[in-house]
């Protein structure tokens, strides 16, 4: 008989978060932006994340996005120990395993959209040929094709999205977070830019979205509610809290 | 990634910025412009006082009439002889060498051909003292001398100048002011010297110039070579000692003669050449200085601009180390994009001194190097802080940041 080894079944837990917590001090004054939070995101899910300005759902997005470190609980991405890394660590699994995608777009106003698609692929040592067909396949995938020698401003504003969408996805990363990805468009941009999300999740992809408006957040299976930086509920969409 | 990347992404920005890349580059240029001029022009000097020092061959003196005063008055007077240059070769054991001359522009005629240059009355020795070699026939001899021949030794430019080579005017007829003078040979070219190009003068044995064409037995010069190891101011007091005796000058009377160390002004002239080197290097200093404050002023200007991009970058996963390396990079390439450009206005300066000022100048690989050293550790050097605050910018406030 031949010894195969046997790959353990990858667990499909994403995200791992439990007893979150995030504080910050400011002249004196602590401030709970997370207390305790704990949840689970497992591969392919479709999350919103609800709450009013000031209820911790962007601290919540960056301790996942590796951009912040809680100050207590443990935080595992795909298995690892996050609140364990240092600065390095956090920027090559930020690199690797998330994919951002901001209110604002976040685009480098001096580039082209094929090499603002390239630059997390530049980081991440990836040849210069290779790199260029992976940006181009991104910007395919969400309908640019024909725009990628075009700068930023000379984009739409749901375009420039696009491109923020396809730089998220061109390093094929664990988890999309997208931080209020419509709330500089339009409504009609931004139910295509929902579109886009929605045909993402089909694809395979796990997606966070954080919003505040129903109507964004009901294209996700689940919606986790926060509010003074608790979980106020978590379950399927469209149940009003 | 990375470097070449990194290097690309600097390009890219200082092109965005271009006026203001200039700008920020000015001190930079005018820094390194001042160190390869420095380097050239200390080279050049350099060089120009080795090879005097080397023509001269040893500490010559350089004995001379000096002017009387009387009633106020300064009056032209030669008061040196023949008589003075053999006292001093009998009485003094402190030179290898006296030669006594006398100089002064003739007309000189070869065939058709009419030229002004030096005619130079001197005794034979006078090559020997002044280190020069014969190229083609003979030195006049002490005979020649003795017997006032009206024979001539050519420097090595005149045989050109009157249309003719070497070869060709050995054993020929010249005229000096109407006087024939056989042609006996010719020099082998010494360069200047720095006060005056010897390569055009025309020898004659110094009685023949004394009797045939000056007409009295005054001497304007005398060279007297000290033997080695003798001290130079010994040299100066045996010959002041011999020369006031000679002239009959009373105790505490003024000497009609000067005494003068031509090494001691090639001395003087070094020593003058060094202190502009120094001041140039001081400029130089200054200007890389205050250049790579410029730097380090429109770099720190740059990363607050550039506060979002430091963000967006490190949230697509852009290490501290990259950050790092993007500003000092960038800081790098302006600083060396300016020290380009100041190698390329150096050395035109150089050029233009040399070519209209007549200053010699020498631009060596090894101050293309100092150039490219210098401005890539101002870059270094500068770009540090401005790239540490890049890198150690917190993204989540780098990506908030308006």
């Amino acid at each position: 008989m031949n010894a195969v080894a046997i790959p353990e079944p990858q667990s499909d837990v994403v995200i791992r978060l439990q007893d979150i917590e995030r504080i910050y001090h400011m002249g004196g004054e602590t401030i709970y932006a997370l207390r305790s939070v704990s949840l689970t995101i497992e591969r392919n899910e479709y999350t919103a994340v609800m709450g009013p300005s000031g209820s911790g759902k962007s601290t919540m997005m960056n301790v996942i996005g590796c951009l912040d470190s809680p100050t207590g609980g443990n935080y595992w991405l795909n298995g690892r120990l996050v609140s364990a890394m240092n600065d390095r660590q956090l920027a090559h699994a930020r690199n690797r395993d998330i994919g951002f995608v901001f209110q604002t777009f976040n685009l480098l106003s001096r580039m082209t959209a094929l090499a603002n698609v390239e630059v997390p692929l530049i980081y991440s040592g990836m040849r210069r040929r290779e790199r260029h067909d992976r940006a181009q396949h991104a910007l395919e995938t969400v309908g640019l094709a024909d725009r990628m020698s075009h700068r930023p401003s000379e984009l739409s504003g749901g375009q420039r999205q696009r491109v923020a969408v396809a730089r998220a996805l061109v390093t094929e990363p664990s988890i999309l977070l997208a931080d209020e990805p419509t709330g500089n468009l339009d409504s009609a941009t931004g139910r295509e830019i929902m579109s886009l999300f929605d045909k993402l999740h089909d694809s395979g992809n796990t997606i966070i979205i954080v919003t505040h408006e129903k109507r964004v957040a009901d294209h996700a299976a689940r919606t986790i509610r926060l509010s003074d930086g608790a979980v106020i509920s978590d379950g399927p969409s469209g149940d009003e809290a | 990634m990375l470097l070449g990347e990194t290097f690309l992404i600097a390009l890219q920005s200082i092109r965005g910025n271009l006026f203001r890349a200039a700008l920020t580059m000015l001190g930079i240029v005018i820094g390194v412009a001042a160190v390869i001029t420095m380097v050239a022009l200390g080279a050049g000097a350099q060089a120009a006082i080795d090879a005097q020092m080397e023509a001269l061959g040893g500490d010559i003196l350089s004995i001379g009439s000096s002017n009387r005063f009387s009633r106020g008055v300064s009056r032209n007077q030669q008061t040196l002889t023949t008589d003075d240059a053999d006292a001093l070769a009998r009485d003094s054991i402190y030179f290898d060498g006296i030669v006594p001359e006398i100089d002064n522009r003739q007309q000189i005629k070869y065939g058709n051909t009419n030229i002004n240059v030096t005619i130079l009355g001197t005794t034979p020795n006078y090559a020997d003292v002044h280190l020069f070699n014969i190229a083609v026939g003979r030195m006049f001899d002490s005979s020649d001398d003795a017997g006032r021949r009206r024979v001539a030794v050519l420097a090595s430019e005149i045989p050109g100048m009157l249309d003719t080579d070497a070869a060709g005017i050995v054993g020929r007829t010249i005229q000096i002011r109407s006087i024939s003078f056989d042609v006996i040979g010719v020099l082998e070219s010494k360069g200047s010297s720095g006060w005056r190009n010897p390569d055009d003068d025309v020898w004659i044995p110094l009685s023949t110039a004394q009797f045939r064409v000056a007409g009295n037995d005054r001497v304007e010069n005398i060279s007297a070579k000290v033997r080695e190891g003798v001290s130079i101011e010994l040299a100066m007091v045996d010959i002041e000692r011999i020369l006031r005796r000679e002239h009959g000058i009373l105790p505490g009377a003024d000497n009609d003669f000067s005494i003068m160390n031509r090494k001691q002004f090639l001395d003087t002239r070094q020593e003058a050449a060094e202190v502009f080197t120094y001041l140039l290097a001081g400029i130089a200093g200054v200007s890389l200085l205050v250049g790579g404050i410029g730097i380090m002023n429109i770099m720190l200007v740059t990363v607050t601009e550039r506060t979002r991009e430091i963000g967006i970058r490190k949230a697509m996963g852009a290490t501290n180390g990259n950050i790092l390396l993007q500003f000092l990079v960038e800081a790098m390439v302006l600083c060396l994009l300016g020290g380009g450009l100041g190698l390329a206005l150096g050395a035109g300066a150089s050029y233009f001194a040399s070519e209209f000022a007549g200053w010699q100048t020498q631009i060596s690989s090894a101050s293309i190097i100092t150039a490219f050293t210098f401005s890539a550790t101002v870059g270094l050097v500068f770009g540090m802080w401005p790239a540490k605050r890049a890198a150690s910018l917190d993204p989540i406030d780098a990506l908030r940041h308006e």
